[in-house]
């Protein structure tokens, strides 16, 4: 089954670290990355730009554009993964893994219920 | 990330909002951060063993208010710290009172911390170093290398600026419509400065001042945050990003400057520029335009530029015509005869810069741009005239060494002709 693993995080405290921290901080998931990568395992991985980049469609009729990112919680949705996990203690366990390389803020494990790899490549 | 890694990141990014609370609350810039200072020992006392608290600002707040608060009750500044139970922890009706307190107010403290830097009396300068140490939370010694001067001096030089600010009478309440939007240009324009001491330098000093270009971007993004909605304050931020993403292309080996024309653009940082786009789209959306705005466009359309040919020469022309209106300044008009040199040749763009002589006569772009609208036209010895009186200008050995190129250039072309003239 896919899961997808979302990545919540206090944005302030991910935009002081400095480039060498987020360096770091980056190559220690890849190390997980690249394990889950042999396994098979991993989907499209993808990190999102800060909140102040984001708009908001509120679907309202007409539909309202808003500045910003959905909701203006102290921790925010900065980034995602998804991968193959035969049940939810396996996805538990990746999250685990990840959240030792990259401590702080938390992770929201959701099953998929139906995915398109699409076709753009990076 | 270690433990304290992650702590030292934490109390930097709560720092603007916890001090600029404590200031709102002691009305005293140095109790403020003198409290903020005994909060961070505390935090770096606790945090490791209960963990961190869920909202690191308000539990430095707290914190910082109740040592200082027990400070003053005894009257004497250097006190052992209270005991622990003596600090309340966040709980209960406290968590609910801070809240209130601080939580409703934060972006005008955070907006009243940066705006009291701009003081407009300080020089830029010392705004600079003031908000660095002040906002940023940098070390006097990390901003007197910035600066390249002594920690001593630097050290002096942000006492007086503090001294300076502690008489503003700053107002306290939380400001009207028209006050806050002028803080908010106030700031900007500081932020912007902090970006310029950083992105002006070159050779050695290039990359010790880097960091000042990252303070500033994260300083804009701290403001966008705080106020989504202000197209200007996109603008900035995405001009900031946008000039930032060549950092890697801008200089060669010997640490001289490469112009834009000659850079590797597969060294320009994409997350960057995919950032800076996102934020001019969504600017121009609001339909309110502005000098920053308008610089991002303009900075913008180079980077959507994937070869220098490829640029949109008659867009950026018209984009320097709204800036003159904006800003008229003969250093804008100086750079909108680059785009007119490009899209109706380098006569038409003689033309537009000759009236800016005598305001611009000791100017090194003036006299390097002039020289290479001539060198264009053939007039040789004339564009050799302004190169020599640039070189006499420039600020920099990498501004000088430009210019020899073109003066190397002038003399590789002149030669064959004389042997020719010769036969």
């Amino acid at each position: 089954m896919l899961y997808a693993i979302l990545c919540y995080h206090d944005e302030d405290t991910v935009g002081s670290w400095t480039k060498e921290q987020d360096a770091a901080v980056m190559k220690k998931l890849s190390v997980v990355q690249d394990k889950l990568t042999k396994q098979g395992r991993l989907g499209p991985v993808a990190r999102l730009l800060p909140t102040t980049a984001a708009t908001t469609l509120r679907k309202d009729d007409p539909p309202l554009v808003l500045d910003g990112p959905y909701a203006e919680t102290k921790e925010q949705l900065l980034g995602f993964y998804l991968v193959d996990c035969k049940d939810l203690d396996e996805a538990l366990g990746v999250a685990r893994e990840l959240g030792a390389a990259n401590p702080g803020g938390a992770y929201e494990i959701r099953p998929l219920g139906h995915f398109t790899a699409g076709s753009v490549q990076p | 990330m270690t433990d304290t890694a992650w702590i030292d990141a934490a109390l930097t990014s709560a720092r603007p909002q916890a001090v600029g609370a404590l200031l709102r609350y002691f009305r005293n810039l140095d109790t403020a951060e003198e409290a903020f200072q005994n909060a961070c020992l505390r935090a770096l006392k606790s945090w490791p063993q209960n963990g961190p608290p869920r909202d690191p600002a308000a539990w430095l707040i707290m914190v910082g208010r109740n040592v200082a608060i027990d400070d003053i009750r005894r009257g004497k500044k250097q006190t052992p710290l209270p005991e622990d139970e003596a600090i309340s922890d966040l709980d209960d009706a406290e968590e609910e009172l801070a809240e209130r307190l601080d939580g409703s107010h934060y972006r005008d403290d955070i907006l009243r911390l940066l705006f009291i830097c701009c003081h407009p009396e300080l020089p830029a300068t010392q705004q600079i170093a003031l908000a660095l140490r002040i906002v940023s939370g940098l070390t006097v010694k990390q901003i007197a290398r910035a600066f390249l001067v002594s920690e001593a001096a630097m050290e002096q030089r942000i006492t007086r600026a503090k001294a300076r600010v502690a008489d503003a009478n700053v107002p306290f309440e939380t400001p009207g419509a028209a006050e806050r939007s002028e803080r908010l240009a106030s700031v900007a324009a500081m932020i912007y400065l902090i970006f310029n001491e950083g992105y002006s330098a070159s050779g050695d000093t290039a990359e010790i001042r880097k960091p000042l270009c990252e303070e500033a971007i994260r300083l804009a993004r701290l403001l966008l945050r705080l106020f989504q909605s202000e197209p200007e304050i996109m603008g900035l931020t995405a001009l900031l990003l946008l000039q930032h993403a060549r950092t890697d292309a801008r200089f060669d080996a010997d640490g001289e400057v490469i112009l834009l024309d000659d850079q590797d653009r597969s060294k320009w940082n994409k997350a960057l520029i995919s950032e800076g786009l996102a934020l001019i789209d969504k600017a121009m959306r609001h339909r309110r335009s502005g000098p920053y705005q308008v610089q991002a466009a303009i900075a913008a359309l180079h980077a959507r530029a994937e070869k220098p040919e490829d640029t949109d020469w008659t867009q950026i022309d018209l984009l320097y015509g709204a800036l003159e209106i904006m800003q008229p300044s003969p250093v804008v008009t100086l750079n909108r005869a680059v785009a007119v040199s490009k899209v109706k040749g380098p006569q038409a763009a003689l033309d537009m810069i000759e009236p800016l002589a005598a305001r611009l006569s000791n100017y090194f772009h003036f006299f390097g741009v002039r020289g290479a609208f001539l060198m264009q036209l053939g007039r040789n010895d004339e564009a050799r005239t302004a190169f020599d009186r640039a070189i006499a200008l420039a600020n920099t050995s990498a501004e000088a060494a430009h210019i020899r190129m073109h003066l190397d250039r002038l003399q590789r072309d002149s030669q064959p002709r004389g042997k020719k003239a010769g036969k």
